[in-house]
């Protein structure tokens, strides 16, 4: 399989800098948790729906990491591959195809998001804030959320050929998503018109689904509903980062 | 020299690349046959690039015929590229990894062992003698080590094609020696070499065929001898004058040589014998400040044939 060669690849690449990347993926969940549990945890004396405040947001920040990662990964990379490093053009130069170069790359950012959700689950675990037995199935929910808005990013990462589109795409996708998707407080505290753009972002479903499995309560939506959703992103994006790979790469 | 169609390892009738209106290569043929080293010349945008993309299987042709070693770029673009090598005209090496990780990890790209990617990247870079920069990062060598290390990366399937698009720009006079002498030796190896160039002198050292391209089409074709035969004469005198415009003195040089050309600084006088035609010069009162009599080159027909204007 070409995609494992590519992946391969990216992961000769990690091997230097991964001890620092996992240190840090354990040292930001640790500080997150302290300060939201035992900080502003303190002054929410009621919790949220019955549980307390901490716990109700674990599930909220281990999305919204995969979501960071995810969108790390899936913009200055891949930038780099068609115009710094131009990797990409090296890759197709040798008997790959498209999907092989786009599923490595692909693969390589799951797996960060994987590890760093990984970690952070870890840490949750540690702090009691786990309630439930279906808590490990957020490590595949976290591959869903990360797939789905990596994959439109890839797509547009393909698309630019400066990199000062991509502070952008963070103040105007990520920063909102995760203030306003339900990592901190419900969505229903929000005025309509910000609840339904709240309901639009992929990041509320991964939330949602989250919260779900490590607090073993029912979702605010249907969890098939939400599957699905989610399923579109990916589906959509896989299409349009492939047609912007393949015109980018072969013309 | 007379080159069967069907032997070719490239073979191209009617070739066409456009961009929207813009028409990048314009049909031209090709055949290339097993063991050759073929050159495209041509100043900037004649189209030599473009080509090279064609056959290296990552750009459709618009229209005509191609053919890579019997094969069909279109529906069997990965097959051809599993048995082609890339050198491309700008290094796209990755600066974090090292020289041999840059190796082993193209191998792997065409289903090479480990094992196999961890010999062959030993060997190829004692080939472009490298071999003490194997465990050092790509970031800081040198253009020189990057273009060799690069052409050691296009090697490492032992591909029977090697496309190289301008394969010393910007290298020391050295380091361009270097990586002719190892190209020669793929050469005689039996590889079949593709190699783009503005260097005249390059394409005079590797080339045993090429074709000029200019404005998309090919103005010529033959051995580089042929060519000089064919479309200079066997020596040119550089003629400088102190005072005089070169124009001026063309006008006194009727019946001399071949032809003349009249450059800003000098003036070329194209002659089988050059110091038979310096003696006219002579003979017709001109003293000339400075003279050189010299062989004719391949950039003489070159520019004879492309022009002198600049092209950007």
């Amino acid at each position: 399989m070409g995609s494992l060669a590519v992946l391969e690849y990216h992961l000769v690449g990690y091997r230097r800098t991964w001890r620092g990347s996992v240190f840090s993926s354990f040292l930001l969940p640790l500080l997150t948790m302290l300060s939201f549990g035992v900080g502003v945890g303190a002054y929410v004396d009621s919790g949220i729906g019955g549980v307390p405040y901490l716990d109700w947001i674990v599930p909220g920040l281990i999305a919204s990491t995969a979501l960071q990662v995810a969108m790390g990964e899936a913009t200055w990379p891949v930038l780099s591959g068609f115009q710094w490093v131009k990797t990409y053009f090296s890759q197709i130069a040798a008997p790959l195809r498209v999907v092989d170069v786009l599923g490595g790359q692909l693969g390589f950012v799951l797996l960060r998001v994987l590890v760093s959700s990984a970690a952070f689950l870890a840490v949750a675990a540690a702090f009691g804030a786990l309630h439930s037995a279906w808590a490990p199935v957020t490590l595949l929910l976290v591959l869903l959320i990360g797939a789905a808005v990596a994959l439109p990013t890839i797509a547009f990462s393909a698309s630019i050929t400066s990199d000062s589109y991509l502070a952008l795409l963070f103040r105007v996708a990520v920063i909102p998503m995760t203030l306003f998707a339900g990592v901190f407080f419900p969505v229903e505290s929000l005025p309509p018109v910000l609840r339904w753009l709240a309901y639009l972002s992929p990041l509320w479903h991964g939330v949602d689904l989250c919260r779900s499995a490590t607090l073993g309560v029912a979702p605010a939506w249907s969890a098939t509903g939400h599957l699905l959703y989610l399923a579109v992103w990916v589906a959509l994006g896989w299409l349009l980062a492939h047609a912007r790979f393949r015109r980018r790469l072969l013309d | 020299m007379t080159v069967s169609s069907d032997g070719a390892l490239i073979h191209a009738r009617g070739l066409r690349k456009r961009f929207g209106e813009f028409t990048a290569v314009d049909g031209i043929d090709v055949d290339v046959p097993r063991g050759e080293a073929f050159g495209f010349l041509g100043p900037n945008g004649a189209g030599k690039s473009s080509t090279m993309r064609m056959i290296a299987c990552v750009s459709a042709p618009s229209a005509g015929t191609l053919r890579i070693l019997g094969m069909d770029p279109l529906r069997q673009g990965p097959a051809i590229r599993a048995r082609l090598g890339v050198c491309p005209q700008l290094d796209n090496l990755d600066p974090e990894l090292t020289v041999r990780e840059n190796l082993t990890t193209y191998a792997r790209y065409f289903r090479i062992p480990r094992r196999v990617a961890r010999e062959r990247a030993d060997e190829l870079l004692e080939f472009v003698q490298l071999t003490d920069r194997a465990g050092s990062k790509v970031e800081p060598l040198s253009g020189g080590m990057k273009r060799r290390l690069t052409i050691a990366r296009a090697l490492v399937n032992e591909p029977e094609i090697v496309l190289l698009d301008e394969p010393t720009t910007g290298l020391d006079p050295q380091a361009r020696h270097l990586v002719w002498e190892r190209l020669f030796r793929l050469k005689q190896q039996g590889v079949t070499l593709l190699l783009t160039t503005h260097y005249m002198d390059e394409a005079e050292q590797l080339c045993d065929r090429l074709v000029v391209m200019d404005g998309g089409r090919i103005v010529a074709e033959g051995a580089p001898r042929e060519l000089i035969t064919r479309y200079s004469t066997r020596e040119v005198v550089e003629l400088r004058f102190a005072a005089d415009a070169p124009e001026d003195i063309a006008g006194k040089l009727a019946g001399v040589g071949e032809r003349t050309e009249a450059l800003p600084d000098r003036l070329l006088l194209y002659a089988d014998d050059g110091d038979a035609a310096l003696a006219q010069v002579q003979q017709r009162g001109l003293e000339p400040a400075g003279v050189l009599v010299r062989r004719s080159t391949l950039e003489d027909v070159f520019l004879h044939l492309t022009g002198r204007t600049l092209v950007d």
